[in-house]
């Protein structure tokens, strides 16, 4: 049956999209053909430096990112299962219980990552990272090499920036005896610009957010982040990053938002729910409002300041060991209430992902911090990023109500 | 103006009719499997029980987990709403709300002029639930409705340590296997959800005078636990168990 589109959600839509879509599935292409290109591959962890890998033409490839499609595709159970058949608990996070299951099943969405040659772990995000990969190396017996970041409570010292640029050299030490060949230091340089240039655009791209109507959600940037993710430090990431940026200015001009009726704008903490990212979106919307910035994708830009363009590799001791889920509460809590000044938000939605540890801990202090400094309401949701067996509708579905009730009767002042 | 407010809560589905501005019947059905019917036929009951003809004319508000089936309802609004407006109408000067119902338990936060300032849910967890009673009632096969008097006879409460339900039941049958007195378990069992909802009423932010309304309220035997672990005395209304839809009935003033 030919159906008319709606016009109304056509103008919408971000055209974006199609050209992110082509790219990713073209560089999963390239991945999985990468033993005929003779290209080597490295598993890599989210909050990992891949700009190194990106100068040695090896292909970086995020177990992460694929934990998050498999859980867009809901294939997340079947493969936690599987885990957990294997004698992984299911306290372990889901990420890593769907990515060491898929790995001899060959399952998930794309039928399993291609093979490393070598895993890059950074513990910068957690501690589970360190025994999944080590899990893996195991499994797929090949080398590994850790970056260990030290936590970060207050302040970045002189011994830990000491410890951590040390590690720097050793890792392109290790690249370079992995790939049997000397790094060229000059496409450093050029891949650390890159990097740092598709970063400002990403927050740029965030920014536009300010406006009202926020032309994207935290749903779509939820989306449009994995090019941040996966190829930062390449050219294809700055050029479509620009592309987004000129829509979303556009969109701006056009006064097009995300949401039909924006009246509340909302920011949102923690991973995704992957399985559920469009009833959510949904479920917002019909309520007006929009999740206007996050602080999940906003931490692939983050930790800019500390980085220096001219001098990539020495900085990057800082700026990946200062990034949001490897510094103290308190810190945690004023990038959130930054946040909440910045893109005036209303209220605060933190999902309690029961997969992720350093993400989930200090939320309940957050959440005082703001209600003792911005007297915002806020709301949590219990469930868990890829593993739907913790999600629950119902009682979701109602605290969504009764914190939209909350937000609008503050408004309104009845 | 006459409105109806109509709770359809997990366990039980509760209606409260309101004309010129007081409360002109309450009453309470088993929700039942289909939570729309059980919404029909209260609303029905209701009417008939308090003599009223001519449902048309009621402006009603649907509230509790099955607030979306009630199809003949104007508005839906959820139960933090409806439970602060239901509290402020038992006793216009409550700030804090706990109210325990059968599938969730919440504490709700209130400002002076009653509107809701924060509110918490338990977690997914049954435990500090009425479902955790009503386990704990067929574990020790004695009529829930009992539990209240019985635990007020305990000399020495057993302590429950499990967080979770089903690894209490177990540790409640290890109890009655050791022959410990019943009393004392279910004293016990209340102690422990009084030490889970006190946790949930601070993470709300407490504040007095409270109130404690939902059906787990007529068990003495849990107010008193909750009053010990928050330090604070509670009113209970004897509407408790309407709270929640005679707050739906207070709100369904407001619509036009
Ligand atoms: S625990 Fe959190 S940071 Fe670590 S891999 Fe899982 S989701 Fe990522």
């Amino acid at each position: 049956m030919a159906e008319g589109k709606d016009p109304e959600k056509e103008k919408r839509k971000i055209k974006s999209v199609k050209k992110m879509k082509a790219i990713m599935t073209k560089y999963y292409k390239k991945a999985k053909l990468a033993w005929l290109t003779r290209k080597k591959i490295a598993w890599i962890t989210s909050g990992g430096p891949v700009e190194p890998l990106i100068a040695m033409n090896i292909i970086p490839v995020y177990p992460e990112n694929h934990g998050a499609m498999i859980g867009a595709s809901k294939m997340g159970v079947d493969l936690c299962q599987k885990a957990e058949a294997m004698g992984y608990s299911s306290d372990l996070c889901s990420y890593a219980r769907s990515d060491i299951s898929c790995a001899p099943a060959k399952g998930g969405p794309i039928g399993g990552l291609p093979k490393p040659n070598m895993l890059i772990c950074c513990n910068n995000i957690c501690g589970t990272v360190l025994k999944w990969y080590e899990v893996q190396a195991r499994y797929f017996n090949v080398p590994l090499f850790i970056l260990d970041t030290p936590f970060c409570h207050t302040q970045f010292t002189q011994e830990a920036r000491q410890y951590v640029k040390k590690q720097v050299e050793e890792y392109i030490l290790f690249l370079e005896k992995v790939c049997k060949k000397k790094m060229d230091h000059d496409r450093m340089k050029e891949v650390g610009r890159l990097s740092v240039e598709a970063q400002r655009l990403w927050q740029a791209v965030l920014d536009t957010a300010q406006n009202r109507p926020a032309p994207l959600s935290a749903f779509d940037a939820f989306f449009h982040l994995a090019l941040i993710v996966t190829l930062r430090g390449t050219r294809q990431a700055v050029d479509y990053y620009q592309e987004l940026l000129a829509e979303m200015k556009q969109r701006v001009a056009d006064g097009i938002g995300a949401i039909p009726n924006e009246k509340h704008r909302l920011l949102w903490d923690n991973l995704p729910i992957w399985y559920r990212t469009r009833w959510l979106s949904q479920k917002f919307a019909a309520a007006d409002a929009c999740l206007v910035a996050d602080t999940y994708t906003s931490a692939w830009c983050g930790a800019l300041q500390y980085i220096d363009e001219n001098n990539f590799l020495e900085s990057m001791a800082e700026g990946y060991s200062r990034i949001y889920l490897n510094i103290g509460i308190d810190e945690m809590a004023r990038q959130v209430i930054q946040m909440i000044d910045k893109y005036k938000a209303d209220g605060l939605v933190m999902h309690s992902n029961r997969s992720c540890k350093p993400y989930s801990f200090g939320q309940l202090d957050i959440q005082r911090i703001v209600r003792e400094e911005r007297g915002l309401p806020s709301l949590m949701i219990e469930a868990d990023m890829v593993d739907e067996r913790f999600f629950s509708e119902s009682q979701i579905d109602t605290r969504i109500d009764a914190f939209m009730e909350v937000v609008r009767e503050r408004k309104s002042g009845i | 103006m006459d409105t109806a407010g109509i709770d359809i809560g997990s366990i039980t589905a509760k209606a409260a009719l309101f004309r010129n501005g007081k409360i002109a019947a309450t009453k309470l059905i088993f929700t039942g499997y289909n939570s729309e019917a059980a919404g029909e036929k209260l609303f029905a009951e209701i009417l008939r029980d308090a003599g009223i003809a001519g449902a048309e004319k009621f402006k009603i508000v649907a509230t509790g987990y099955g607030r979306a089936s009630v199809s003949f309802a104007d508005k839906a609004i959820t139960e933090i709403s409806c439970h602060a407006a239901g509290a402020r109408y038992l006793n216009d000067k409550i700030r804090f709300i706990i109210d325990i119902g059968g599938q969730d338990s919440k504490a709700i936060l209130l400002d002076e002029q009653g509107k809701v300032k924060n509110f918490v849910m338990n977690d997914k967890c049954a435990a500090g639930t009425g479902r955790f009673l009503e386990v704990m009632a067929r574990a020790l096969e004695i009529n829930l409705d009992e539990f209240g008097t019985i635990s007020g006879q305990a000399k020495n409460p057993s302590p429950i340590s499990s967080l979770c339900t089903v690894f209490a039941e177990s540790e409640v049958i290890s109890l009655i296997a050791k022959g410990m007195a019943r009393e004392d378990i279910i004293a016990g069992i209340h102690e422990s959800i009084g030490a889970r909802v006190a946790a949930l009423a601070a993470r709300a932010g407490l504040a007095k005078p409270a109130m404690i309304t939902g059906g787990v309220a007529k068990n003495a035997g849990v107010v008193k636990a909750l009053e010990k672990a928050l330090g604070l005395t509670l009113e209970v209304s004897p509407h408790a168990q309407f709270a929640g839809a005679i707050g739906a009935a207070i709100l369904a003033q407001n619509l036009s």
